[in-house]
């Protein structure tokens, strides 16, 4: 960052920074660990600092979650490969059992919630958190997951019925 | 059973992602299926439930040290730009002025060394929301926008409320993590002066409110309904008042 004037650094600090946690949940979801991401939003902040002088206006937010995801993806890569091969089994999981609103009434549903998205692989699990968390349009999803646009539609559609039958799963004690 | 639509245009009509066409075109399939009604009141569930349980997850305190600790290499210390330089005084003034404040001033905050502290990381907070571009992530004067902007991000109900009709304009909003807890801050343009006006879950009773004021920057502090309110700005103690009372009537 030695080139970094600081007049980039306002600018970095003005567009970027507000973003900060908006990095850190998508990476907390994407790697699943507090720990390790803050490590990968702390990389991928660095990196969008090195090439902010690429960025030329614009969604600053869609821009650095863009960098957000690739870090996390290169990270797993790395450091999880398995992760990314997984695919989610739509026949194991795919079982009728009590529906979601009458597991809700009991038991913690924030951690079930969580414990159900954890078990999506990470390429659902990024457009719900996108979607249903950050509150992005389905153009933006596409921007930052470099999806066609026509794709993120199919892909929210498979990621909600994948959690549904996660959740069906985990409240028939399948999930550890 | 799904249907064939199930998988495509159901989801673009939850979503308000279908063009005008494409999602009349919907509703009349929506008029005789059975199955993508029920489906869309399923999304919606989901959605709810992904709502309430406040799975989002602010960026924790250490993490933003990191990263000013990053922008900010030691080395270039001596090099520090003009209005980093101002905003690192002012932060260590209002830090070293509060902390006078809280012994001098209130009693109160003498014995709960806490609340002192996290009162000087507020106007910390405040001094550096005066930075350009710091002040709102959402800039809205609707409610229902800034609740929207903050649905999902905090886990206890975040009063919105705009007092344009008293004075107090809302200007917008953004969350704060201020010791390592997220706090909703509420932007109000004053009669003369931005207000902010910061809010978070305690699980004290109601108390009633605390003054400070030390050159410059006043702040007032009280509690209630398992919410802990700070309004600070540079403008009177008065106009502060107003504001408390508004939140409070």
């Amino acid at each position: 960052m030695n080139d970094f004037g600081s007049e980039d650094r306002l600018r970095f600090e003005q567009l970027v920074l507000p973003h900060v946690d908006n990095a850190y949940n998508l990476a907390r979801w994407l790697l699943r660990s507090r720990a390790d991401a803050e490590d990968v939003a702390q990389e991928a902040l660095l990196r969008a600092c090195r090439f902010f002088r690429s960025f030329h206006g614009g969604d600053a937010r869609a821009w650095l979650l863009q960098i957000v995801r690739n870090t996390c993806y290169s990270w797993l890569e790395k450091n999880r490969p398995m992760e990314l091969s997984v695919e989610f089994d739509e026949e194991l999981h795919l079982q009728t059992g009590p529906t979601p609103e009458t597991i809700a009434i009991a038991g913690d549903d924030r951690e079930r919630l969580t414990r159900a998205l954890e078990t999506l692989p990470p390429r659902f699990r990024e457009v719900l958190i996108l979607r249903e968390l950050e509150g992005c349009s389905y153009k933006e999803i596409a921007a930052i997951t470099s999806i066609p646009i026509g794709t993120v539609m199919s892909s929210l559609s498979r990621a909600r019925r994948q959690l549904y039958s996660a959740l069906a799963n985990s409240s028939q004690g399948a999930c550890p | 059973m799904r249907c064939d639509f199930a998988d495509s245009l159901l989801q673009g009509y939850f979503d308000g992602e279908l063009s005008g066409r494409m999602a009349a075109e919907f509703e009349r399939h929506l008029q005789h299926c059975v199955d993508c009604a029920v489906e869309l009141v399923d999304l919606d569930l989901l959605s709810g439930r992904l709502q309430v349980a406040q799975l989002y997850e602010a960026a924790p305190a250490s993490l933003r040290k990191k990263i000013r600790a990053d922008l900010h290499p030691v080395a270039s210390a001596t090099a520090m730009s003009q209005p980093l330089l101002w905003h690192w005084l002012a932060a260590a003034a209002a830090l070293l002025l509060l902390a006078i404040a809280g012994w001098r001033v209130s009693p109160s905050l003498r014995t709960d060394d806490y609340q002192a502290e996290l009162a000087e990381e507020i106007v910390d907070a405040h001094v550096h929301s005066l930075q350009p571009g710091h002040l709102t992530s959402i800039s809205s004067n609707d409610e229902k926008d800034v609740k929207g902007w903050f649905n999902g991000k905090l886990t206890f109900a975040l009063p919105v409320l705009d007092f344009a009709n008293d004075g107090f304009a809302l200007q917008g909003g953004r969350l704060d993590v201020v010791e390592e807890r997220s706090i909703a801050v509420l932007v109000y343009a004053g009669p003369e002066h931005l207000v902010n006006v910061f809010m978070w879950p305690t699980r004290e009773r109601d108390a009633s409110p605390r003054v400070g004021s030390r050159q410059g920057y006043q702040w007032i502090d009280w509690r209630k309904g398992k919410i802990e309110f700070c309004v600070v700005s540079d403008a009177p103690t008065a106009d502060l008042q107003q504001l408390q009372r508004l939140f409070t009537r």
